[in-house]
């Protein structure tokens, strides 16, 4: 029989918590049953010669599946070998996999991609499941109403020898999102607004559920991009309830449940949404109704702004944290006051677990038809999976960017994380839709703006750092 | 994993917040299957990284290149979860970091490999980046994990918390998935239990099985 909760102040953290709680250790930590377990090659290698050394054998590798995402190229027609330096961990996770049994969702994969994009995609997780992948944006599965967690190497050897993570239970916040979106106002703005209201450590030490009108309204592939951006709030785990939204979108995805079992999970899946008078440790409410497509300005993700924004002057901040502002205005090559709109962009990066899905590729698309990139712009396009590539190509997408002047390319994390060979080069000025605008981060010296599709279309087509409202509008 | 007790030796200042474990381990410094973890240590940053090394970084000066203790910001650990960042600092020689707030995955690294995370109390902060800067390398601060007590050289102590379980952890040095496989029937309780109410929890691809 399925367990329903009726409790009306529990929260639906909890209510996915405690269903997943098999025992609490003698540290007082909870082990947490992990429903399904990701592993990528530039972690998973070194727990599987741990793991090997210490005689353990993996205790679930049916519901474990390995992703090469992080070190492939994304050239048009890259192998293996493609980037050499990712070759030999490819190789290490291909032989780690092989060993303890456990699929690969290799690069000829017609599932291949990104794990965060591909794991949803398939149907691998579920509303009220389970989910860790040792890459801090395992979050992002949040969007279907699954709990995930982001883990360190050790843990993750620790969940392939007893499928359960050790955890002490993290408080809860609560983000109520108000109002409607405006035109070209999307999940990623959002985020980004969210960031730069609570800080990029504003959510530590919570499990973040995101609710409100603007979160219900939120697409799937939307709510996966916001709850993506959880950890650069701070948290390890952020989530939406699962609703019709969600439903109507998993069923009949290839692994999902299906038949009577789709209606017997559907019905525990309903029983999820925290309850009326849920209590959270902290609540944050935000209107959304007034907000402008965003974009970072500095090297920390709380670092955004409106895009008819100026960059902040220093001396506005409390005294310790001007050093950080200045460093970062210095990096940036940014001086205080000055308008972010007509900044010239070097480069343009579509692709990551952020915002590399359909909807992203086709928000772009409609910016970049007819038009075509500005002279000397560099500008990459991965999609976030070979699903979404393919998908993108019976639609003609693929053609609308390359006529334009984009590189199709092939998807991995690519230039999200520079780990594959794909790099700005120093000094450059790079329109990103990915997660961190850290130093160095897409090359050393690249200077990183985070922005959604529609502005890194837009900037990629004048030149310049450009309100896509004014673009489209006819303004320019 | 190294049992943690007594530590004492030089306390190396990186007092800035939001350090990123980007900036901690490079990935491009090595994402290799055995990297050499000491020279990804802030491998941009350090002297000989080139046109962005910073001479005033404590890894840059000779007295700072055997630290036992780092004095670091606000959010520290922040960003990616590679553990490759403890590897990095544990590789420098460091047992233990002092800063004003860890991120979350980073903490829980630490923890697992026997790098002792401290946070002092608001005040004592302040006070015990004061006294690393002051000695600058030139003298000894001891930890003492079972004391919960810091020594700075001149005597000034600083008292920290950490829960009773962490610090059982880091003093016996236990192996944390031992701990866990004495839970073996409970786990198998569980999955059996899951296999009855949830049993599309215990399929992946559960689409393929015959009802
Ligand atoms: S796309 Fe970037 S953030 Fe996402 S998994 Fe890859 S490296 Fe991590």
């Amino acid at each position: 029989m399925s367990v329903t909760h009726f409790d009306m102040s529990a929260t639906l953290f909890d209510k996915i918590w405690d269903a997943h709680v098999a025992a609490r250790r003698i540290d007082g930590r909870d082990l947490v049953y992990i429903d399904r377990h990701v592993l990528h090659e530039l972690h998973a290698p070194h727990a599987f010669g741990k793991l090997q050394k210490a005689g353990r054998a993996v205790r679930r590798p049916d519901l474990t599946f390995s992703a090469i995402d992080h070190t492939p190229s994304t050239k048009p027609g890259r192998d293996e070998h493609t980037n050499p330096e990712g070759l030999p961990l490819i190789e290490a996770m291909r032989a780690g996999s092989l060993r303890n049994a456990i699929r690969v969702f290799d690069l000829k994969d017609p599932e291949h991609g990104i794990s965060h994009v591909v794991a949803p995609e398939i149907g691998m997780v579920l509303p009220g499941a389970t989910h860790a992948v040792p890459d801090s944006h395992a979050c992002t599965v949040g969007g279907l109403g699954a709990l995930a967690f982001g883990c360190g190497t050790s843990e993750l050897e620790h969940i392939l020898a007893t499928q359960v993570i050790a955890m002490h239970r993290p408080k809860r916040m609560r983000i109520r999102l108000d109002g409607s979106l405006g035109p070209h106002v999307r999940a990623k703005d959002v985020a980004l607004a969210v960031i730069a209201h609570i800080g990029s450590a504003g959510g530590r030490g919570f499990a973040i559920e995101f609710s409100g009108a603007v979160a219900r309204a939120l697409p799937v592939e939307g709510r996966l991009t916001l709850c993506n951006l959880t950890i650069e709030m701070g948290s390890r785990t952020g989530l939406i309830a699962a609703d019709d939204t969600v439903f109507q979108w998993l069923h009949g995805r290839p692994w999902a449940p299906a038949g009577a079992r789709w209606a017997r999970a559907l019905a525990y899946w309903k029983t999820l949404p925290s309850g009326e008078g849920a209590v959270f440790d902290s609540d944050i409410n935000l209107d959304c109704g007034a907000l402008q497509p965003q974009i970072t300005w500095g090297t920390d993700p709380g670092q955004a702004i409106a895009i008819s924004g100026r960059v902040p002057d220093p001396a506005d901040a409390e005294a310790h944290r001007r050093p950080l502002l200045e460093k970062a205005l210095v990096y940036m090559g940014l001086t205080p006051g000055m308008a972010i709109e007509g900044l010239r962009v070097d480069r343009v990066f579509i692709g990551s677990c952020t915002n590399a899905r359909l909807s992203d590729l086709e928000e772009a698309a409609a910016i970049l038809r007819g038009r075509r990139i500005a002279p000397g712009m560099q500008a990459l396009v991965s999609p976030g999976s070979a699903k979404v590539r393919r998908d993108a190509e019976a639609l003609g997408l693929d053609k609308v960017f390359s006529d334009a002047g984009f590189i199709w390319g092939e998807s991995a994390c690519s230039m999200c994380a520079g780990a594959n060979g794909d790099k700005g080069e120093r000094g450059e000025r790079i329109l990103s839709t990915t997660n961190r605008n850290f130093e160095n981060r897409q090359g050393p010296g690249a200077r990183t703006h985070l922005v959604g599709p529609a502005l890194a279309a837009a900037a990629a087509v004048t030149g310049e750092i450009t309100d896509v409202r004014k673009l489209l509008g006819g303004a320019r | 994993m190294e049992r943690f007790t007594v530590v004492t030796g030089v306390a190396a200042p990186l007092i800035e917040d939001d350090v990123n474990t980007d900036q901690i381990a490079p990935l491009s410094a090595g994402h290799r299957v055995h990297p050499d973890y000491a020279a990804m240590f802030f491998a941009r940053r350090r002297a000989g990284a080139g046109i962005d090394a910073d001479p005033d970084f404590f890894l840059s000066k000779p007295r700072f290149s055997k630290p036992s203790i780092l004095a670091a910001g606000a959010n520290f650990g922040c960003g990616s979860s590679r553990e490759s960042a403890v590897w990095c600092i544990q590789a420098a020689g460091i047992r233990c970091v002092v800063a004003r707030g860890f991120a979350d995955i980073f903490r829980e690294n630490c923890l697992q490999n026997g790098l002792l995370p401290v946070v002092l109390a608001a005040g004592e902060a302040e006070a015990f980046e004061a006294l690393v800067i002051a000695a600058d390398g030139g003298a000894p601060f001891t930890v003492d994990l079972a004391a919960r007590k810091i020594t700075a050289p001149g005597g000034r102590e600083f008292v920290f918390d950490i829960s009773p379980a962490d610090a059982k952890r880091l003093l016996e040095g236990l192996d944390d998935i031992g701990l866990t496989l004495t839970h073996n029937s409970d786990i198998a309780a569980f999955e059996q239990k899951m296999a009855a109410e949830r049993p599309w929890s215990q399929r992946a691809d559960i689409s393929a099985v015959k009802d």
